[in-house]
């Protein structure tokens, strides 16, 4: 009897948004950008582009603005934009003496600076705020076109190149002297982190992208050894944390990508601390065995 | 395993390689490492020896000269899948959620199409390959939960599921006990039997008589280059080591 007595209002909480086809929509839209972000988290992660991928989420702005005024896809425009400030950045490094998080940081503000001068300038109905934040309570159909075809793409290119880009982010050198392409990987694990942040900016906004780039991935990290389990996990936590936001976003009327976000970290939170063999309790009971590495000595 | 029936020499020709920061890693160095041969290349760090590997493996482009393996361009001699890379130790992420088994299937990716699918022959040269370096029991362990000899032997096993002819290790013998170092030796004399041709860099100058049949000496370019017992003399030696002690020759722990 209990037990029904605490499932109705539950299930009514979650019943009653479904009659508003708009959150239904918000709903399953959050949760294919969950799945697809969740999926490149995983490389994103295990390569140490987390930097990288705040890099281009804010090189998109100038992007965004330029294709409305022009009237194209705002997906084109980001996406040229994200890309190009990468290529950006590995000129500048090449050429220069400057260390790679310097050399991000100078391209990247410069790139969202230069959007926010546009911004300002053209004149066009973009609102700003929802660049920044997200809004996928009010995303029109449009928009979720192009966030489906950025999103199947994405997708459709990581499952043929899975085990080429996995060999990449593990042992680049390896995937060199077996006589692949390394150049080519790179452009195309660059193009897919572009690509995803075209995905998921209507749903988080630029600022909180990374967040859902490189949050799952985070978390599931710490729970697996074994890549297939950790995307597994990311997918289960991102999903769960989109649909979940866009619940707690419509109920409390708190902002969409935050109410995500904030559950996102949560469960970090919570693998962070209670994660069987790499959270802080279990290391803390680890902690009297000597660590035996066999690493010393440079070339 | 089949034999191999054709050996590859490795030909580096008057090479320079300037770093971006304009510093010099080596100047027109000129090598033979002969076909079917052991080779040590031996030098102190900074010698540039990590820099004539990265060179050889097509990891770094040379500002000047040219390799040839087997008469191929490096890129070519790749493609071919004749050239396997055992790294140094401190190159690997050994966080990484790989395991064993999927690092030594990752030698067989040149065989295998674009999906990377393994075929019944790559799981099999795998499982050998595995045998043959005595990991078999330790094939579903994450790479981090091994000791440093487990680490090495795993990697030695993606080179020889690879079945590159031409095999470079880089400072296979730090972080490993004197058994383990043993059996590596062990294991490369065998494959030299096979018709490989390998190149070892190195610090452990005691051991390098025991199995090397050729010595490069380097410091900046080759300063000699020949059959072991020509080139181990006390006067190259310290040609090579100027200013370091002697007693290096005895003691293969001063490195760094």
């Amino acid at each position: 009897m209990s037990d029904t007595m605490i499932a109705l209002p539950l299930i009514d909480w979650l019943i009653e948004p479904l009659q508003y086809p708009f959150l239904v929509q918000a709903i399953w839209v959050s949760a294919f950008v969950g799945l697809v972000c969740a999926v490149l988290s995983c490389y994103i992660t295990l390569k140490g582009w987390s930097l990288m991928g705040d890099a281009v989420s804010h090189a998109v702005v100038p992007g965004v603005v330029v294709a409305y005024a022009l009237n194209i896809p705002f997906a084109i425009g980001a996406f040229l934009f994200g890309f190009g400030a990468t290529v950006a950045i590995g000129y500048i490094k090449s050429k220069t003496r400057l260390k790679e998080d310097a050399v991000i940081g100078v391209v990247f503000t410069g790139f969202f600076a230069f959007g926010l001068v546009l911004v300002t300038k053209i004149p066009s109905n973009i609102d700003l705020f929802h660049i920044l934040f997200g809004n996928v309570l009010g995303i029109s159909q449009e928009d979720i076109i192009q966030t489906l075809i950025a999103g199947i793409t994405t997708l459709v290119v990581i499952l043929i190149r899975r085990k080429d880009l996995l060999l990449f982010c593990f042992d680049p050198n390896h995937a060199k002297a077996i006589g692949l392409n390394t150049q080519l990987m790179f452009y195309t694990l660059l193009s897919v982190l572009a690509l995803t942040i075209v995905t998921a900016l209507q749903t988080a906004g630029i600022i909180l992208v990374i967040a859902m780039l490189v949050t799952p991935g985070s978390t599931a990290y710490l729970l697996t050894d074994r890549f297939d389990h950790m995307l597994g996990i990311s997918i289960a936590t991102s999903v769960f944390s989109c649909v979940g936001g866009t619940y707690l976003s419509y109920h409390f009327d708190v902002s969409t990508g935050g109410a995500i976000v904030v559950l996102l970290t949560v469960l970090f939170m919570v693998a962070m601390v209670f994660a069987p063999k790499y959270g802080i309790l279990a290391q803390n009971s680890y902690r009297h065995q000597p660590i035996v590495d066999g690493t010393q000595g440079k070339g | 395993m089949p034999t191999i029936t054709q050996t590859l020499d490795i030909n580096v020709n008057n090479l320079s390689v300037t770093y971006s920061n304009a510093k010099l890693a080596l100047y027109n160095a000129s090598c033979t490492v002969e076909p079917g041969t052991i080779t040590a290349l031996v030098g102190p760090n900074g010698s540039g020896k990590s820099t004539l590997f990265k060179s050889i493996m097509g990891f770094l482009k040379p500002t000047q000269g040219q390799i040839k393996v087997g008469g191929l361009t490096v890129q070519k001699a790749q493609k071919k899948q004749l050239m396997a890379y055992v790294p140094q130790s401190d190159e690997v992420d050994w966080n990484f959620p790989v395991s064993v088994y999927d690092v030594v299937m990752m030698g067989r990716y040149g065989y295998m199409n674009l999906l990377r699918i393994p075929s019944s022959k790559d799981r099999r040269l795998v499982m050998e390959s595995l045998e043959r370096v005595d990991m078999t029991d330790f094939r579903h362990h994450q790479i981090g939960e091994l000791s440093g000899g487990q680490k090495k032997r795993a990697f030695l096993a993606r080179a020889l599921a690879q079945e590159g002819k031409v095999i470079l290790l880089d400072e296979p013998f730090t972080g490993v006990d004197v058994k383990t170092e043993r059996r590596i030796i062990a294991l490369l004399m065998q494959l030299r039997s096979e018709g490989h041709t390998i190149l070892v860099s190195t610090h452990d100058l005691a051991s390098i008589s025991t199995f090397c049949d050729r010595t490069i000496l380097l410091n900046k370019t080759i300063l000699a280059s020949g059959t072991t017992e020509e080139t181990f003399t006390e006067e190259n030696l310290s040609m090579t080591f100027d200013g370091l002690p002697m007693n290096i020759y005895q003691n293969s722990e001063v490195d760094s």
